[in-house]
Formats: structure tokens, C-alpha cells, sequence
């Protein structure tokens, strides 16, 4: 998890089947990116557990750190990428389909939190760098074999 | 606890054996395919956090090769054997005595990919059973499966059973290197094994090291 204010830019490269989700704020140019990894915190079996990887707490902490920093919620914005499903594996784990899953679990919990996306760009069976700049407001996206687009 | 705090040095020992084990054959078979010398290293087995797994090999973004399975059976894991694009388009371009193959194009060449493909199966084969023999436990691989994107993406796939457990992971890389006449390294591939955490007491089990569970 990454809170950025201009002029940095936010950014996370190599993202299969997880989710990159930028939540931002128009009128402070600050935006924080969280790399949701898996769909949900009840999948975690530890103790202690990286609440940033999983799409719910991941989300919520996000939220959290930004109304830290004065942000409420309501100002919020969202432009999510990845969730690629990047093998085909006839396997009984649910695991190797988890890019459809953790694009789901990301949608639930941004309408739970009554953020709008304002674009994605998921799904897909391509790799994703991606990156976000707080004074644009763009999330530019790079793939090896689709090219590069922003959105 | 996390069952990565209770590995112990000689637990890495034991891995270290079965990556060396495992490439070793699939040296030898890699050897006899090209008809030319294969080098081998000695394993490096880590426990490594995954930020760090990300950047193994040239950083999450790099373009690779892999072709990788799923390890089912008695053990579970994942395990990828990944080039470069230019080392693999090298690789394929001795392969198959064309030097205008590449796999920046996908739909010039089917028949690389078919190649490529078909060398992953023959390798990750040879280093399956050689575990399974020196294990003694039933190892099935999954059809191997293709894929030209970045390192972190795909490698993110070994890491998913993992990340249920924890934020670091045993990883065990071993590399394979072909070299030429002039004794020039020209084509370096990886493998990666990552075991599931519920793999590491079966292992070690069946390798007479004991482990608290």
C-alpha cells in the first residue's frame, strides 16, 4: 500500500491475477494504490496476516490511510487494472482462476464503499504494469503482447 | 507460527539436494535433445520475501518465456521454467535451424511455440520424476502451459497458494546453461520450484529429516 501527492507517481509493475486499485482525490492530487493479491481475508491462514493483499481489508486500510490524511471517503475516486487469468490449468484449486475472482471482490468492496470507478481495465490473459498520475488523474497501463493504452 | 520460522538449515539442505537432483536430470535430457553441453549451477534455495521474488531474474517487468505446471499428488507445488525472450528465441532458432523465429511474434511461428512448449514438458518432466524417484512420492504433473509476458506476472501464480500463508516463500532455483565452443554462456534457463506449505512435512518426512509440524 502507496499514498502519493505530485509530483510522484504511483506504480506497480508485473501484475497478473492481481488487482492494482488507485483510489484518488480531485481536489488534493493525492492518490494510494493497494495490490490486492487474493479476494478475501477469510482465505488467510495465519494468524497474522498482510491485511494490504487481500481485496477487502486491503481496500478498507486504503481508505482508512487516506482519511488519515483528511480525505473523506465520499470524494473518493477508483480506476482499477490487472485480474488477468494467465493459465488454464484443468486443476481443482479455485486459486487459478483468482483473477476474475479478485476483480469481483474489488468491485464489491469499492460499491460497499460507494466509490465509483471511473475506468478499469481487467481480465484479459495479458500481464500489467501500471501506473497513476495524481495531477492527470491517469492510469496509464502497459502489456507485453496488447501494447500500452490510458485510461 | 508460520511454517517457514520452523525450516531449519538442514531442511534447506534437503531442498538444495532435490533441486540438484531434479535439474540435473533434466540436464541430461536437455543435453541429449541439442546434442551439445549443458551446464548446471548449484541450486540457490532462499526464503525470500515476495517483493524480492519479483525481482529475481531482471525485475517484475521483465519480459520471459515460461513454461510452467502444477505439481499435484502426494506433493503439491508449482514449478516454471522461464528464458528470456532473446534467450529463448535463441534456444528455438537452434532448435529448429531458423533464425528468423521469435517470440515477439505469436502468430508467424506456431510451430516454436509448439517447440518451446514440447522442451518445458521433456524438462519439467525429467526433474519431476527424478524427485519422485528420489522421494519415493507420487508426483503427477499438470499439462505444462506457455506463456510470453512479465516475470512478475507470472510468477505471481506460484505465489498464490503461498500468500495464504504467508508474505515469504521457499524458493528453489536452479540454474541451466548451454554453452558454446568458445565456452560463452548463450542460453541461461531458471527453474522454480515453489512446494506448498502443506508439501514441506511430506517431503522432509520422506527424506528422514524430521519436522515439527
Amino acid at each position: 500500500m502507496n499514498v502519493v501527492k505530485p509530483p510522484n507517481v504511483i506504480r506497480t509493475s508485473g501484475l497478473g491475477s492481481c488487482v492494482g486499485v488507485v483510489l484518488y482525490d480531485e481536489i488534493s492530487h493525492t492518490a494510494g494504490m493497494v495490490h490486492v493479491m487474493l479476494p478475501d481475508s477469510c482465505l488467510a491462514k495465519a494468524d497474522i496476516i498482510n491485511r494490504a493483499k487481500f481485496a477487502d481489508t486491503g481496500i478498507q486500510a486504503l481508505i482508512h490511510e487516506l482519511e488519515r490524511r483528511g480525505i473523506r471517503p465520499g470524494r473518493l475516486k477508483a480506476k482499477i487494472a490487472g485480474g488477468a487469468q494467465m493459465f488454464h490449468f484443468k486443476s481443482g484449486s479455485d486459486l487459478m482462476k483468482i483473477g476474475p475472482r479478485n476483480v469481483a471482490a474489488v468491485k464489491e468492496q469499492l460499491q460497499m464503499a460507494h466509490i465509483p470507478i471511473l475506468s478499469e481495465d481487467t481480465g484479459g490473459n495479458s500481464g500489467r504494469t501500471i501506473e497513476f498520475d495524481p495531477i492527470t488523474f491517469l492510469l496509464h497501463i502497459r502489456t507485453v503482447n496488447k501494447g500500452e493504452q490510458t485510461i | 507460527m508460520s511454517y517457514i520460522d520452523k525450516i531449519q538449515p538442514i531442511h534447506l539442505d534437503i531442498l538444495k539436494e532435490t533441486g540438484n537432483i531434479g535439474a540435473g536430470h533434466a540436464a541430461t535430457s536437455l543435453s541429449t535433445l541439442l546434442n551439445r553441453k549443458i551446464d548446471m549451477k548449484v541450486p540457490n534455495v532462499r526464503i525470500v520475501p515476495f517483493a524480492e521474488m519479483m525481482e529475481l531474474t531482471g525485475g517484475s517487468e521483465k519480459e520471459m518465456v515460461s513454461v510452467s505446471l502444477r505439481i499435484e499428488g502426494e506433493a503439491g507445488g508449482n514449478m516454471f521454467f522461464m528464458l528470456t525472450i532473446e534467450e529463448a528465441d535463441r534456444f528455438i532458432q537452434k532448435l529448429m535451424a531458423d533464425e528468423s523465429f521469435t517470440f515477439r511474434e505469436q502468430d508467424t511461428y506456431p510451430i516454436g511455440f509448439s517447440a518451446m512448449q514440447e522442451m518445458g514438458n521433456i524438462l519439467s518432466g525429467s526433474y519431476l520424476s527424478a524427485l519422485g524417484d528420489f522421494t519415493r512420492l507420487k508426483l503427477q504433473p499438470s499439462v505444462p502451459e506457455l506463456a510470453v509476458d512479465m516475470f512478475g506476472a507470472i510468477i505471481s501464480y506460484g505465489l498464490l497458494e503461498i500468500s495464504q500463508y504467508s508474505d515469504y516463500t521457499i524458493v528453489i532455483d536452479t540454474i541451466l546453461t548451454e554453452t558454446d565452443e568458445e565456452n560463452a554462456e548463450t542460453v541461461k534457463g531458471h527453474f522454480f520450484l515453489f512446494l506448498s506449505p502443506d508439501s514441506f512435512p511430506v517431503l522432509f518426512d520422506a527424506l528422514g529429516a524430521g519436522y515439527d509440524k
